[in-house]
């Protein structure tokens, strides 16, 4: 027993595979400790806050402030002013009043600054302009103008009692707070979803989730095919017809169509999380059943099993422990195997909204149609799915480096 | 012999078919035998000739295509597990390959422990049962102490098989199937174990069906010698009768492929 551990272990795919998977599990045992929200919890009002650190305003005025005359700091606020929108408008200006298209810039706003003071000219008619969007540009103009402002912004309260603005703070553009000061501050290391959610701890529950329900359907997969492929195998004859016409059946019709088809008919409300991982299970048996099947039968010849009978041993008792212990190796790689499929079957499915339902716990799978009914892709949130695929994809990795290993180890002609 | 003999171990007509269509194999071909109480009987035959598939069948570890088999004078039923179990009291065998025999997972003892139970001593206090394994590995040169805790693959092939022999010391049968028990391990300790299988069956009184391809060796332990070839018994008799007077060109031929060792050998064949 503990020659094969350190056999397996000597393998250095199953240890970079176990090491990637127990460093993924312990995570997501640890993360909830430290942080015990809801996984489901809607935070933010709005779709997809990009990843970063959240200083809630409101507070940060009230945090004591630091003067720090930092170089640069003016020219990146102006650019921060100068939204999107307006640079747009100004090179169409441009363009219009004759400067070549090929010449602005419109990222470099210094530069684009500069052309702008060059060329307006609010008197200047341009053809095809109408009058409101010179308008337009007039009031542009204005604004633009007071980007360059220095002096502190002032906030103020309203007075309850004579219904007036009352100074209360004056912001200078040198003033700082240190973020750690800021009571409120909230950080998404991965943004959040199309709800509002922390992608990160619905990302943790979510792997949990779908760990389970991998490991649950892995498990019944296992065990019926194991059960159904050794009677098949070592009792033969009748037996072994019934259970080969099943699973013909099961191969004729493509698993995961059965799947799509089950899921369907048992409906949005009743499939919980649990029952998926049941369904799932349910219908992917056949190939472990049929490879338990022939290596029962080239098995149930053999000499030891022989002498086994005749020391008058039971049929159980000779499945058990003449037949069952020189497949285990084998039965526990298809295990893996069916784990990592599970996953990706309940991934499958609730990207085509077969799912469990929504409502109760995130799963990997129903992450990615969250991201994908919400078009995450199309609006470049790639926070809302990349880090759901990197897990998926790091699961069934680091599953299959581990059976890949363990093949190694069971498998003496494998070995590198 | 002047007494009458007992009939141990019969058959007639028994057939083996192996496949059907193109792969389709007669390995026991309608053989009909009787084998007598306390005899030595020797099966001679080239390899694929059947030997194996007729033992299997004899032990009721596979079915008969065609035919019956009679044990102690009676038509076997064995078709029931319970009776299967109550056969194999009677009937035990050595297989061919040791390193095949032995389940990798259970350890030696438990493997003689299998033998006290199935005597009905599986009640017997611990004591009881390590004397009796004790007795049962010094009687093949096994040390018992040395062997428990250890798996039956840290063995040799000799010592495995004189592992089988201690088996059915315990188990006392009336028939042993021997199945060429010696065709996998080296001269020395083959002579060993031929030596303990003849001493086991003098204490026992059992009767032993010993299978094997060298005709020498049947001449020397047999009472009686059956000459397999392509799953037929071409030949049967005395040891006497049937290697000393050989009439089948077949059994001339075995005779013929076993080396003598003070004959010269003609290099002039050679290359
Ligand atoms: N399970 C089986 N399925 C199909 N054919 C078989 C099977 N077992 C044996 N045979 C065939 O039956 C024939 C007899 O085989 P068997 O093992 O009885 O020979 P044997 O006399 O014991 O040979 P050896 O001396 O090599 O052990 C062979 O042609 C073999 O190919
Ligand atoms: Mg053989």
């Amino acid at each position: 027993m503990i020659h094969t551990l350190q056999q397996i272990f000597h393998s250095g795919k199953f240890k970079l595979g176990f090491a990637i998977f127990t460093s993924l599990l312990a995570f997501i045992f640890i993360y909830p400790i430290f942080i015990p929200e809801a996984p489901l919890a809607i935070l933010g009002q709005g779709t997809f806050f990009p990843p970063g650190i959240y200083v809630n305003v409101y507070d940060s005025l009230d945090t004591s402030k630091y003067i720090i005359n930092q170089e640069g700091a003016a020219k990146r606020r102006i650019a921060n002013k100068l939204s999107e929108d307006d640079r747009v408008a100004i090179k169409e200006y441009l363009v219009a009043a004759g400067v070549d298209e090929s010449r602005i810039d419109i990222t470099n706003t210094d530069e684009l600054l500069q052309q702008w003071k060059a060329t307006f000219d609010p008197k200047r008619s341009i053809k095809g302009f109408t009058n409101a969007k010179r308008n337009y540009y007039i009031r542009l103009n204005t604004a633009l103008q007071s980007l360059y402002s220095t002096g502190p912004a002032i906030i103020a309260v309203n007075d309850p009692e004579t219904n007036t603005l009352l100074e209360s703070k004056k912001v200078t553009v040198t003033e700082y707070v240190n973020v750690n000061e800021v009571p409120t501050v909230r950080i998404f290391p991965l943004g959040t979803d199309n709800f509002g959610r922390d992608m990160l701890t619905e990302l943790v529950a979510a792997t949990k989730t779908s760990l389970q329900i991998g490991f649950i359907a892995g498990l019944i997969a296992t065990l019926i095919g194991l059960t159904l492929g050794l009677l098949a195998g070592y009792i033969g004859g009748f037996v072994d017809d019934i259970i080969n016409f099943i699973s013909n059946l099961f191969i004729v019709i493509p698993p995961f169509v059965l799947l799509v088809l089950i899921s369907f008919s048992i409906g949005q409300e009743q499939r919980g999380a649990s029952t998926v991982a049941a369904v799932i299970g349910f219908t992917s048996w056949v190939w472990t059943a049929r490879a338990v099947r022939s290596q029962v039968i080239s098995l149930r010849n053999r000499d030891h099993v022989n002498l086994s009978k005749l020391s008058g041993h039971s049929i159980p008792h000779i499945i058990l422990t003449d037949i069952l212990p020189y497949i285990a190796s084998y039965v526990i790689m298809a295990m893996i195997l069916q784990i990592s499929s599970g996953i990706l079957a309940e991934a499958s499915l609730s990207i085509l909204g077969l799912g469990p339902k929504t409502t109760e716990v995130p799963t990997l799978g129903l992450m990615m149609n969250w991201a994908m009914i919400y078009q995450a892709q199309l609006q470049g949130n790639w926070w809302a799915y990349f880090p759901v695929l990197a897990v998926i994809a790091l699961i069934a990795f680091s599953m299959n480096l581990m059976n890949t290993g363990l093949d190694q180890v069971f498998n003496p002609s494998l070995r590198d | 012999m002047a007494e009458k003999r007992k009939l141990c171990l019969s058959a007639k007509g028994l057939t083996k078919v192996f496949g059907f269509g193109k792969t389709r194999t007669v390995a026991v071909d309608n053989v009909d035998f009787s084998f007598y109480e306390g005899e030595v009987i020797s099966i001679v035959g080239e390899s694929g000739s059947g030997k194996t598939t007729l033992s299997k069948m004899l032990l009721g570890l596979i079915n008969e295509t065609e035919g019956e088999i009679f044990f102690l004078g009676q038509k076997r039923d064995i078709r029931s597990q319970r009776n299967k179990q109550e056969y194999w009291k009677n009937i035990q065998a050595i297989f061919q390959d040791p390193f095949s025999s032995y389940n990798i997972f259970n350890k030696i003892d438990s493997v003689l422990l299998d033998c006290i139970k199935m005597r009905g001593g599986g009640n017997l206090p611990k004591e009881k049962k390590i004397e009796m394994m004790r007795e049962a590995c010094s009687f093949v040169n096994l040390k018992f102490d040395e062997l428990t805790n250890k798996y039956p693959f840290e063995l040799s092939g000799g010592q495995m098989q004189r592992l089988m022999i201690a088996r059915i010391f315990l188990l006392k049968p009336k028939i042993l199937l021997a199945d060429e028990p010696t065709s996998m391990i080296d001269a020395c300790s083959r002579a060993t174990i031929l030596d303990m299988l003849m001493e086991l069956r003098k204490e026992i009184g059992m009767t032993v069906i010993f299978i094997t391809h060298d005709i020498g060796l049947a001449y020397y332990v047999s009472d009686s010698v059956y000459i397999m070839e392509h799953g037929k018994f071409v030949e049967s008799g005395t040891p006497d009768e049937v290697i000393l007077h050989p009439k089948q060109p077949y059994t001339k031929r075995l005779i013929n492929d076993v080396p003598k060792i003070y004959e010269e050998w003609d290099l002039s064949t050679v290359g």
